[in-house]
């Protein structure tokens, strides 16, 4: 059974959380005590109906003002597969939320309100997806109830988001109608629309091809811990502790550590279940080396021929979640795969306006919930890749030096 | 439905979600072990600590865990769970340390809770805050999961506690990728939620496909017991049944490992690791609300303790 990420981002009121308890329902990852506490707070409350939402809204300040303010994490498994949803709100922090949602994600689902249509907030769920580089985007047009069924609307909504898609990177767009209150094209075909051709919902989520998404090509092992047993029965062992970033490793391959640049070839990967053949991404491993070469925690295991940029100057996309804005010639502590290093902001180049694409470049600053394209300087070389081309090894995050909070997240930009 | 184990799913290197989600886990460890100065596992003998602390094991294989563990000992613990605990922690060779509620209560800091049955849940807040300061711990692995409570549904897998222990929800740190933030000044600490994206089934799994031994009373067993609130309690030494409770003996299990004083069990024939994978995939009650009074004060029970700096 594989593992599928999704993130969902919708607007207020565009029935993301019926979607979603929908989904739980009809897989039955809600169970009779939760379904029974929702619906006991809904009568207290006085709603007409059960309010779904209650199910993913965990905190005290949410129920009490029927907002969602964090990202909820929520799973349900099929026969076919488990999903982890983690489920953003559309409306307050909806970068940050959206950001750190997407940020794993292998799919996107962003609802519309057929009603509606395309409004602000779509273009900018779509953006931020892109941003983050979540492979599969899909656009569920909700509501088709309330439009009749109408193929024409949801025809006139798809073309005009493809249209605006075609200005982002978007490896996979799909589209959807359903209705997730009456149940429509979300776990079963629907009857009401045999216009619609295409998988329902969850049988799209099922049979999504996720296997080409990771990086299969550059081979990276950022060292996270070096294993040092020091029993009498193995001195000398020593193996390096991470999870792969990129490609696959074998015994007998040839590698490259970086910083140092000393090349050495694979002895071993050593797993607690025993020595295996094959490590690739997002496999936890403990490589041994055949040779005694220097190798600590920070270090970065590639091939010869297949390095990342190796670069203390970095030019990035940067979302920005803090109230105190980022200028130039701010000091920040940066964490890119397994190291910390200090970065002073050199330059803000523009700010990125996520709702029309455009681009401010009289700015410099970045506000809460911004993201811009930004230049740093950190005090020692790091071993990157671009974003685009991987996300292990092309993202960064960002903290305040006195509070120690996380203030940023970074996408590099890179050679390709 | 398959096992989740072995090669998964549609192409060549394609992880099964149970593989996907223990890679996950041994990061999260390893990266505490890098980033910390003082760690502890917390290890109460349940299903979930046990499968953390095999993953720790794994983190660290051929080396030893690099880090202590350590009982928040209620006092009313059930004497499986004690026996299984020193016997397990024992074999790994790990250091165990024991931070006793009952210490606690006799040297004044926490009161006992009034009534003929008093629950210690609360109590252990106290008593863990204190060996977090004492011992200078800066990183605390916890065994919860998101899909156990839905307050737990919003924890992050790197959560910071200020000084006095405490959770702010509502102010958590952003967590991107695997870029995990631990930073904190002294006196603070992270708590570390390894197991955050497993569920009950994906536990129950992985015990079945590591065949990893667990307490004994997770299985069907013969047990005196009495119905108050809906739950099955065990008659012991710190739960007494009062009037109009009548005892009876029943076949029953433990789907959560908690105070004997709050913990509940459920009638089942279900004798091992793979009977109790089936169970659970066709339960329609969470474990927490089939079996644990402690969660059913109020809607944010959960939320309240975890605020003042529980588990």
């Amino acid at each position: 059974m594989e593992l599928l990420r999704l993130a969902t981002a919708g607007s207020v009121d565009d029935g993301k959380s019926t979607l979603i308890g929908r989904l739980l329902f009809d897989s039955k990852a809600i169970f009779e005590d939760q379904l029974e506490s929702v619906e006991r707070v809904s009568r207290q409350r006085g709603d007409e109906y059960t309010d779904l939402a209650l199910l993913t809204d965990g905190l005290r300040a949410e129920r009490e003002q029927g907002i969602t303010i964090d990202v909820a994490y929520r799973y349900f498994a099929t026969p076919a597969r488990k999903f982890i949803i983690a489920d953003t709100p559309g409306h307050i922090q909806y970068t940050r939320n959206m950001v750190t949602g997407n940020s794993t994600a292998d799919l996107t689902i962003v609802l519309v309100d057929a009603r509606k249509g395309i409004v602000e907030q779509t273009r900018r769920h779509a953006f931020l997806a892109s941003l983050l580089r979540v492979p599969h985007l899909l656009l569920c047009v909700n509501k088709m109830d309330l439009v009749g069924y109408d193929r024409d609307v949801f025809e006139s909504i798809r073309e005009e988001f493809a249209a605006f898609a075609s200005r982002l990177e978007v490896a996979d767009l799909s589209f959807i109608p359903i209705s997730a209150l009456q149940g429509d094209n979300v776990v079963q075909r629907s009857a009401n629309m045999p216009w619609y051709e295409g998988a329902s919902l969850l049988h799209h989520l099922e049979q999504i091809y996720i296997s080409s998404d990771r990086n299969l090509i550059d081979p990276r092992l950022p060292v996270q811990w070096v294993v040092r047993p020091q029993a009498a029965s193995q001195p000398d062992y020593r193996g390096y502790g991470g999870r792969v970033a990129g490609g696959v490793f074998r015994p007998g391959d040839e590698v490259m550590v970086l910083p140092s640049g000393l090349t050495t070839t694979v002895a071993a990967i050593d797993t607690f279940a025993g020595p295996i053949a094959e490590a690739y991404p997002p496999m936890s491993v403990t490589v041994r080396l055949a040779d005694d070469v220097d190798v600590s925690r920070g270090n970065l295991l590639c091939r010869p021929l297949n390095q990342p940029t190796v670069g203390q100057d970095l030019d990035a996309m940067v979302a920005w979640m803090a109230e105190r804005p980022m200028v130039p010639g701010d000091f920040l502590a940066l964490k890119h795969t397994t190291r910390w290093v200090r970065a002073v902001v050199r330059d803000i180049h523009y700010r990125l306006d996520v709702n029309t694409l455009h681009r401010d470049e009289t700015s410099n600053s970045l506000g809460l919930n911004d993201v811009g394209r930004v230049s740093l300087r950190v005090t020692q070389p790091l071993f990157y890749d671009s974003y685009r081309r991987n996300r292990q090894t092309g993202s960064f995050i960002l903290a305040a030096e006195d509070t120690n909070v996380t203030v940023g997240a970074g996408m590099l930009l890179g050679p390709d | 439905m398959d096992r989740g184990w072995g090669v998964g799913g549609s192409g060549q290197y394609q992880l099964s979600q149970l593989q996907n989600i223990e890679a996950q886990s041994i990061h999260i460890i390893r990266e505490v072990a890098a980033e910390f100065e003082r760690p502890v596992l917390l290890f109460s003998g349940g299903k979930d600590s046990v499968v953390m602390l095999r993953l720790a094991q794994k983190a660290f294989w051929p080396g030893k865990i690099p880090f202590p563990v350590m009982h928040i000992d209620t006092g009313h613990n059930f004497p499986e769970v004690l026996e299984f605990r020193d016997r397990c922690v024992g074999a790994l060779g790990a250091t165990l340390l024991v931070a006793s509620v009952q210490l606690s209560i006799d040297s004044g800091r926490v009161a006992e809770e009034a009534g003929p049955n008093p629950s210690r849940n609360r109590l252990q807040t106290r008593t863990l805050l204190d060996a977090i300061s004492e011992f200078r711990f800066d990183a605390v692995f916890g065994g919860a999961r998101r899909d156990e409570e839905k307050a737990r549904a919003k924890e992050r897998v790197f959560s910071f506690r200020d000084e006095f222990g405490q959770w702010d929800p509502k102010n958590q740190r952003p967590e991107l990728w695997s870029l995990y933030n631990g930073r904190h000044r002294s006196g603070e600490h992270i708590r570390v939620f390894p197991l955050s994206d497993w569920t009950e089934l994906d536990i129950w799994q992985y015990v079945a496909d590591e065949q990893i031994d667990l307490p004994s009373i997770y299985y069907s067993h013969r047990r005196e017991v009495f119905r108050r609130d809906g739950m099955l309690l065990s008659v012991g030494p710190h739960v007494a049944p009062g009037e109009g409770e009548e005892v009876f003996e029943a076949t029953v299990r433990y789907r959560t490992v908690g105070d004997m004083t709050c913990t509940g069990a459920v009638e089942s024939a279900a004798a091992s690791p793979e009977d109790i994978v089936i169970e659970v995939a066709a339960s329609r009650v969470t474990e927490r609300g089939a079996t644990r009074a402690d969660d059913r004060v109020s809607e944010a029970a959960m939320e309240d303790r975890k605020r003042e700096g529980y588990f």
